[in-house]
């Protein structure tokens, strides 16, 4: 059978789901899969692809450039107060100011997950003052959140979720 | 207040006369740590850092846990003087890369110092002879503390201490322990540790060159990771892997002797020869030779020298202290024949 996207190539790649005891099925062709960030590689998840997510799709698109809006609008983000571009960050190696992080957080988080060994920090903390940078909600964490939510077939909140996502990822 | 002369002519902070250190020669803690509302270095232009820096140097000499007399301001110092400073493990070569608004501060043992404009606003560091990972975080972590009480970090609640590199976000550590493995090099072990080693977030760096070029069978170690982990699980899993390290060196030397200890013997007796007749001697050479040297001394097949007196050679062949002491640059071929010169003069005695 053909590919329920395209039409046009054989459906190599069958996904089954349950959902409210209901089987549902989805026959597609590789290309159209691997562009709808369906990871056939690693461990993908019907839930990420589902809902558009494609994990390993998107964290590859942070790593090797600007985020697709960015490209599609002309835009880069800039770090208001530093004015550091994540052009000038590829280039230097080294972020601007305490405020790049929130500014860059998206491209950071895969960054951080690849090289140290945890994404919260659990070490010391300064008595003699508060902190004074916020990050934005931890998109991968918030991921994790999204897959519990479905295993647990609660559909709402991990529409709700996906919803948070979709906006950290501007 | 002493000068970078005057520093040449002392042991450096991980060599100490007397101490009881083999396998592992010493070990060092450094945090690093922004300061609030100010640019990091790399990006703010010279005026900002200057401002800075004038801004923390009263206080950073005049610390009540730690003063920290001696100054260097990195735009005042000669090549000669930067690189002496390179090579006792005072700063780093990115430092001396720096112009104005960059500066070390120092304790007069050299035992503790704090680099201002590096990468980071703030990298303070301790460092001793031996494994001594523990009581080197209280130092610090005490230093780090007060100085905190002065000036507010860059800090988040959930990445920690906000650095330049998100290499070393969150607790800001890097802990590292030097130490001597001509065992597991001579018996051709030593890849198999740096890989295994590799695979649990440490590296494995050799202190004078990289893989088959490193020189001198020196060998520093170090956590890759500073997030996620608090600062005493990181150093706890360092201790833990330098200590097995240093038990597969031992066994390494014992097979050594075990099989093949005649070649050991004609190893150290031609270090010995070289080093005590040579007219000229090349840095990697000198290195590897000195490396002799110490192995034999550790196995106690060889006498005649204190393991200091090797130690304190290591240093001082270096190129940045040999011209140092000669009082101006030198050519290549000049450092090798005094090299040659002050190694005779060490080891023998005279010239």
């Amino acid at each position: 059978m053909n590919c329920q996207i395209c039409g046009e190539k054989e459906a190599t790649v069958h996904l089954t789901q349950m959902l409210n005891n209901e089987v549902r099925k989805l026959h597609l062709c590789e290309g159209c899969a691997r562009e709808n960030g369906l990871d056939l590689d690693g461990a993908g998840s019907m839930t990420d692809f589902l809902l558009g997510l494609g994990a390993a799709g998107m964290n590859k698109a942070e790593l090797s450039g600007p985020k697709q809006g960015a490209v599609s609008s002309g835009r880069e983000l800039v770090c208001p107060r530093c004015g550091m571009k994540l052009s000038d960050f590829k280039k230097i190696s080294r972020l601007g100011c305490q405020d790049c992080y929130v500014t860059f957080s998206g491209e950071l988080e895969p960054l951080l997950q690849g090289m140290q060994k945890g994404l919260r920090h659990v070490g010391k903390k300064p008595t003699a003052h508060a902190a004074n940078v916020q990050m934005p909600p931890s998109v991968l964490s918030l991921k994790k959140e999204l897959e519990e939510a479905v295993a647990a077939e609660n559909y709402e909140e991990a529409a709700l979720l996906r919803d948070r996502i979709k906006n950290e990822n501007g | 207040m002493k000068t970078v002369d005057e520093l040449v002519k002392q042991p450096g902070a991980w060599l100490r006369v007397g101490e009881e250190t083999g396998v592992i020669v010493s070990s060092r803690v450094r945090l690093a740590r922004n300061i609030n509302g100010h640019t990091f270095p790399s990006w703010a232009d010279e005026a900002e850092s200057i401002r800075l820096l004038d801004e923390l140097a009263p206080q950073l000499r005049c610390l009540g846990t730690c003063p920290l007399p001696l100054t260097f301001e990195i735009g005042e110092l000669s090549r000669m003087e930067k690189e002496v400073l390179i090579e006792r493990h005072l700063v780093s070569r990115d430092l001396t890369e720096k112009g104005r608004g960059s500066a070390l501060f120092l304790k007069n043992d050299e035992s503790v110092s704090v680099m201002v404009n590096e990468e980071d606003h703030i990298r303070m560091q301790a460092m001793s002879p031996g494994l001594n990972l523990d009581n080197l975080w209280k130092q610090v972590d005490a230093l780090d503390s007060e100085i905190e009480s002065r000036f507010e970090y860059a800090y988040s609640l959930q990445l920690g201490y906000l650095t330049a590199c998100p290499t070393n976000v969150g607790t800001g550590i890097r802990a590292s322990v030097m130490l001597h493995l001509p065992g597991l090099v001579l018996m051709n072990e030593i890849n198999s540790i740096v890989k295994a080693v590799d695979k649990i977030g440490l590296a494995v760096r050799g202190l004078w060159g990289e893989g088959s070029d490193a020189a001198g069978n020196m060998f520093q170690i170090s956590n890759q990771t500073t997030l996620g982990e608090n600062e005493g699980e990181i150093i706890e899993r360092l201790q833990k892997i330098v200590l097995e390290i240093s038990v597969h060196e031992q066994n390494s030397r014992q097979r050594l002797l075990e099989q093949r200890e005649n070649h050991l013997r004609d190893h150290f007796c031609r270090a010995i020869g070289i080093l005590t007749h040579a007219h000229l001697l090349a840095s990697k050479e000198t290195l590897d030779m000195l490396s002799a040297l110490r192995l034999g001394l550790e196995l106690g097949l060889i006498s005649g020298w204190q393991r200091a007196t090797i130690d304190e050679l290591f240093v001082l062949i270096q190129p940045g202290h040999l011209q140092k002491i000669e009082g101006k640059i030198i050519g290549a071929e000049k450092r090798d024949l005094m090299r040659a010169r002050l190694v005779r003069e060490k080891l023998l005695g005279h010239g």
